[in-house]
C-alpha cells in the first residue's frame, strides 16, 4: 500500500470529497488543483476549497474481472465515471447493488468506505465509493 | 536542418520469452539494427533507451547505461539516456533522437526500446500497469488501463449505437496480419465470435480485446542525410514528428471517447509533412484495447467521430487503408517501451518492400501512432520512402 503519509495527506479530500473552486471562472475541480486549467496564472491564489455534495450521475461504467491483488477480494466490481452535480467527473466504484442494476444515466450518491489495508497489521485506508439512489 | 533517415532496424521476437533477460533483449535488438545499418556500434554518437516500467517490474533503473554497457560500447563513452513517457516511451524516444539530429548536434544515433514484463506474476503486473494512470485518483479506486478503456467503450457504443462486433474486428484484423509476422506474439487467426466469447477482463472488453503481456525489444538507427550520403547508406525518411498531451486522468478530459492528444498530434504531423491524409499508405495504431482502434481511426483524421466502423471494410491488407500490417499491439504484442520503436521497425520493412507476405503494395507513407495509457500522451510520426 505504501507510506502512511501518502494516504494521510489526501484523507481530507477523500473523506469529505473536498475539491477546489476557481474564484476567477467558477469552475469546480476534483481532485483539488493549485492552478485552474482554464485561467492559468489568473487563478493563482484564487483556488478555494469546496466540499462536493456527493450527488452525481453515471457517465459510464465497467464490471472489472481482472484486477490488481489489492482488489482481488472485491472481484467482480463495478467501476464508474460519475458526473458530479458541481461539474467535475470522479472515478469510483459503485457498491451495494448487483452489477446488472447499474446503468448509464442513473443517479448515485457518495458513500464512505474502506478502500484497503496495508497487510494484516498495517493501516486501513478509507475513501469514497458510490451507491445507487 | 538535415532530413532524418532510419538506416537500420532490428527487433527480437515478441512474446513470453522466459529464457531472455531485460538486457539480453535490448542487446539482441540493438546489434541487429547496427548490422542492418552496416555501421559499427562505435560510430554511434548517442543512445536513447525507451522503457516504461523496468524500475518496478525488473527492479532495474538506469536502463540506458545498462543497454550501452552490454551492447559493448561502455568504452566508447557514448552518452545514453532513458526516455520515459509511459506506453508512448518508444515514440517519444524516436522523437527526441529525431530532434537531436535536426538540431545538428548528432549525425548518427540509436533508439532502443525494451520491456521485460514476464518477470513478475500475473495480477501484480496489472497493479504495475495501473501506475501509468493517476495513481491517487484513478487506480487507488480500482481503475486499471483495461477498466478505463472499457468505460470509454461502453459510453461510445451507447452514444453512437456501435455494435460490439465492430470492436472485435480490430482484434481480428491484428491477428490476421500477425499470422504473417514471424516476430509476432500470436500468429493464430481469430474470429469475431471468439473475441465475443473470450473471458471478460472489464466488461464489455474481453481478453481478445486486450493487448497481451509481452517481452521484447526493438531498435532503430537514425542518421542525418549528410551522414547517409557520405557513407552511401540506404534508408527510409522520417517525414514529420509531432507529440501532444492531454489530462492524465480520463475523468478530467472534455470527452471520454475523444483522443484529443492523438487528434492534435496527427494534425500537426500531417501539416508538417506537407501531405494529405489520403497519401498515407498504412497506419500503425496503438490499439492496446480494441476500442482505441476505432477511436484512433476517427481522431487521427480518417473518419468522423462515431463512424470509425465505416472504415472496417478497408483496414485489411489490400484495403484502401491497411491498419497494423505488423499485427498491432493485440497480436504482434505490446512490450510497452519497445512498442513505439517497433512501429518504426515495421515501417522500415514496409517502405523498403521487405515485409514479405504482409507487404503493403506500393507503400509510400506510413503514419505511426504511439499513445500513453488512456490518451494522456500521443506521438505521431509520418515516415516515407
Amino acid at each position: 500500500m505504501g507510506q502512511l503519509s501518502r494516504f494521510w495527506r489526501e484523507s481530507e479530500h477523500r473523506y469529505r470529497l473536498l475539491g477546489t473552486r476557481c474564484e476567477n471562472c467558477g469552475r469546480v475541480y476534483f481532485p483539488p488543483r493549485e492552478v485552474c486549467p482554464t485561467c492559468h496564472r489568473e487563478s493563482i491564489g484564487k483556488m478555494k476549497d469546496l466540499e462536493l455534495s456527493g450527488e452525481g450521475v453515471i457517465e459510464s461504467f465497467t464490471v472489472v474481472h481482472e484486477a490488481p491483488p489489492r482488489f482481488s477480494r472485491q472481484k467482480p466490481y463495478v467501476l464508474a465515471l460519475i458526473k458530479m452535480e458541481e461539474g467535475p467527473m470522479i472515478t469510483g466504484q459503485i457498491v451495494d447493488c448487483d452489477p446488472s442494476e447499474v446503468e448509464i444515466g442513473k443517479h448515485v450518491h457518495a458513500v464512505f468506505r474502506r478502500m484497503g489495508e496495508d497487510g494484516d497489521t498495517g493501516v486501513i485506508v478509507y475513501g469514497y465509493k458510490f451507491a445507487l439512489d | 536542418m538535415s532530413e532524418v533517415y532510419i538506416i537500420g532496424a532490428g527487433e527480437t521476437k515478441f512474446g513470453e520469452l522466459w529464457d531472455k533477460s531485460l538486457r539480453d533483449l535490448a542487446v539482441e535488438a540493438g546489434l541487429e539494427a547496427i548490422k542492418e545499418a552496416n555501421i559499427y556500434s562505435r560510430d554511434l554518437q548517442m543512445l536513447y533507451a525507451s522503457n516504461s516500467l523496468a524500475g518496478t517490474i525488473n527492479e532495474q533503473s538506469n536502463i540506458a547505461a545498462l543497454a550501452a554497457d552490454f551492447s559493448g560500447i561502455a568504452e566508447t563513452h557514448v552518452p545514453a539516456v532513458r526516455v520515459e513517457a509511459s506506453t508512448a516511451s518508444g515514440g517519444a524516444a524516436v522523437r527526441e533522437a529525431y530532434l537531436a539530429i535536426k538540431s545538428g548536434e548528432y549525425d548518427v544515433v540509436m533508439v532502443g526500446g525494451v520491456e521485460k514484463m514476464t518477470d513478475i506474476y500475473g495480477s501484480e503486473i496489472i497493479d504495475v500497469q495501473s501506475s501509468i494512470l493517476d495513481r491517487e485518483w484513478e487506480s487507488f479506486n480500482g481503475a486499471t488501463p483495461a477498466a478505463l478503456a472499457a468505460i470509454t467503450a461502453r459510453r461510445y457504443m451507447h452514444d453512437f449505437k456501435v455494435p460490439r462486433e465492430d470492436l472485435a474486428m480490430i482484434a481480428v484484423n491484428d491477428h490476421a496480419n500477425a499470422s504473417m509476422n514471424p516476430d509476432a506474439q500470436y500468429r493464430n487467426k481469430i474470429t469475431v465470435d471468439q473475441v465475443l466469447k473470450s473471458d471478460p477482463v472489464a466488461e464489455p472488453l474481453n481478453v481478445f480485446d486486450c493487448s497481451p503481456i509481452s517481452d521484447g525489444a526493438s531498435a532503430i538507427i537514425l542518421a542525418s542525410d549528410e551522414y547517409r550520403k557520405k557513407n552511401r547508406l540506404d534508408g527510409i525518411r522520417i517525414v514529420s514528428s509531432a507529440m501532444s498531451e492531454d489530462y492524465l486522468a480520463l475523468h478530467s478530459r472534455k470527452s471520454i471517447y475523444t483522443l484529443e492528444s492523438a487528434r492534435i498530434a496527427a494534425k500537426q504531423a500531417i501539416d508538417r509533412a506537407g501531405i494529405k491524409k489520403n497519401d498515407v499508405s498504412f497506419l500503425e495504431l496503438n490499439d492496446s484495447y480494441s476500442i482505441y482502434g476505432l477511436l484512433e481511426l476517427e481522431d487521427l483524421g480518417f473518419a468522423e467521430k462515431g463512424k470509425g466502423n465505416e472504415l472496417l471494410g478497408e483496414i485489411k491488407l489490400g484495403g484502401s487503408l491497411p491498419v497494423n500490417p505488423s499485427g498491432g499491439l493485440k497480436a504482434k504484442g505490446n512490450p510497452l517501451g519497445a512498442t513505439g520503436v517497433s512501429q518504426f521497425y515495421e515501417a522500415y520493412l514496409q517502405l523498403k518492400g521487405k515485409a514479405g507476405q504482409r507487404q503493403v503494395k506500393g507503400a509510400r507513407y506510413g503514419m505511426l501512432h504511439n499513445m500513453a495509457g488512456t490518451g494522456a500522451t500521443s506521438v505521431v510520426h509520418i515516415v516515407g520512402e
